[in-house]
């Protein structure tokens, strides 16, 4: 095909644009949505209860993800630092996953059960309050707002759609649970799950 | 992974590598045809049609007999291993059996003494600063003196014992205080006499008939944890009363507040977290602080 030809015609230019484009993905991405390690969950691996799932979403709205990873890798200096490095089968239930590759803050793969809940409060409410030299933002606000219950069965059923495997009575019963706490109930749930399924000494 | 996926990426990456060769060799000019142009001609401006520069060409060809070398060293063709055998998981294993080996034998030689002798050592102290820095700092502050509702670490007071054995096994199993809340027993009147009376064990009473009602309620409720004296135990992690120091904040309202809602502090465990030898450190390192 002469070189003109598809400088000239955007239609044939954008189909062989998207064929160059696409080996990566069709190497690298496609394999793994069927390969047996990224799909199966980890032993006791369960998807997330309502709670900690509301706790999630809000993790996910205040951006904690731009600056704390989930991402342990194997390496020493991390491993030294953070725990039993991070497995694709611990995250067989996160959509999306959050792994992230920015950290100005640590990384909190396995920040669970680490430090106490009324730490985690204090350090939410304030970082400073608990540690002075922190540049964290303070989230007042999660001790005052509510979680909205309605939502959490539709996201629970939406989540369901793409492979958790939620009960009928854990949809049923979600909205009770969440019902009238506030949000850093939930976010220090969320917290205080992760990364407590592999645990090693460093 | 399955040989078809296995077979997939193989058959993919080489179709890719020998396109990416034929099209670099088939788009290739011959340096006679140097200068020629295009044809294209906008208001006169003419555009050159010259081949690639032959070290641009050059590092075209490189990289490609780079990834060609890679694929053969290193795991990436599906299934096939590489030539190395290298796993991240096993330079990572490499890196800490390493680690091991050039420090356990010194961290198992101070596991071996007491906590009092390493406390002395300034290495030891150095080490365990470090190990206090990553786990402990975060609610004890890294000098070590607390905030509100963590505990300071560096004075001579200890809710839950000072002594080596003590410090140690606050480390590995955490602890969790419980004290109850006092609102739906004492009442309000209850809770600003008792207030009263604590704040008496402080010599900082105003009121001392209010105290004298409080020490009734101190003797009923109180006694079981904190001792007649209200001097504390350190079996429950009890505070002392006496000595104004106080966790949770010493002025009235503080302490009102505290009888009111209860405090149920808690202090994870590090056992299933850091071994033997870095908490034996840790143990020396703390202990050292109040010492």
């Amino acid at each position: 095909m002469k070189h003109e030809k598809v400088e000239k015609n955007v239609g044939i230019m954008i189909i062989l644009i998207i064929v160059a484009i696409s080996f990566g993905t069709l190497v690298e991405l496609v394999p793994l949505m069927f390969s047996k390690e990224t799909n199966e969950p980890v032993a006791g691996l369960k998807p997330y209860p309502a709670l900690q799932l509301e706790g999630r979403d809000i993790y996910i709205r205040e951006g904690c993800n731009t600056c704390h990873s989930q991402m342990i890798r194997p390496l020493r200096a991390e491993t030294e630092r953070y725990g039993h490095y991070s497995v694709a089968g611990e995250f067989v239930y996160d959509h999306p996953h959050l792994w992230g590759s920015k950290r100005t803050g640590p990384d909190l793969a396995r920040v669970g059960e680490r430090y106490s809940d009324d730490w985690h409060r204090a350090h939410l409410y304030n970082p400073r309050d608990v540690v002075p030299e922190s540049n964290m933002p303070a989230y007042p606000w999660l001790f005052r707002d509510e979680i909205n219950a309605e939502r959490t069965p539709k996201k629970m059923r939406a989540l369901r759609r793409l492979g958790v495997p939620y009960t009928d009575d854990d949809i049923a019963n979600a909205s009770s649970v969440v019902n009238g706490r506030k949000e850093i109930d939930a976010l220090v749930a969320y917290l205080q799950g992760m990364g407590t399924l592999i645990q090693s000494r460093r | 992974m399955t040989t078809f996926w296995s077979s997939w990426i193989i058959v993919l990456t080489i179709v890719t590598i020998a396109g990416l060769v034929w099209i670099l060799f088939a788009n290739r000019k011959q340096p006679k045809e140097i200068d020629q142009t295009t044809g294209h001609s906008h208001d006169g401006i003419e555009e050159y049609d010259n081949p690639l520069p032959a070290w641009w060409f050059a590092m075209f060809v490189i990289t490609i007999v780079w990834g060609i070398g890679y694929l053969i060293f290193y795991p990436g063709m599906g299934n096939f291993k590489g030539v190395l055998g290298w796993t991240q998981i096993e330079q990572h294993d490499e890196e800490v059996a390493a680690a091991e080996a050039q420090f356990r034998a010194m961290r198992d030689r101070y596991l071996a003494l007491p906590v009092e002798e390493i406390a002395q050592d300034s290495k030891v102290m150095r080490m365990g600063q470090r190990l206090y820095s990553n786990n402990c700092s975060q609610c004890h502050g890294l000098d070590a003196r607390g905030a509100y509702g963590f505990p300071n670490l560096a004075d001579e007071d200890w809710l839950w014992g000072g002594t080596p054995d003590a410090i140690k096994h606050t480390l590995v199993n955490g602890r969790n205080a419980a004290m109850p809340a006092w609102r739906d027993i004492l009442g309000d009147d209850g809770i600003a006499e008792t207030t009263e009376y604590v704040l008496s064990l402080n010599r900082r009473s105003a009121d001392p008939e209010k105290a004298k009602l409080g020490e009734k309620h101190f003797q009923t409720y109180c006694v079981a944890c904190h001792g007649a004296e209200g001097k504390g135990n350190v079996a429950m992690g009890a505070p002392n009363l006496t000595n104004g120091i106080w966790l949770y904040g010493g002025t009235e309202e503080q302490i009102a507040h505290t009888l009111r809602v209860g405090r149920n502090g808690k202090m994870p465990a590090y056992g299933e977290n850091l071994t033997e030898d870095k908490i034996h450190i840790l143990t020396a390192y703390i202990y050292g602080l109040g010492n």
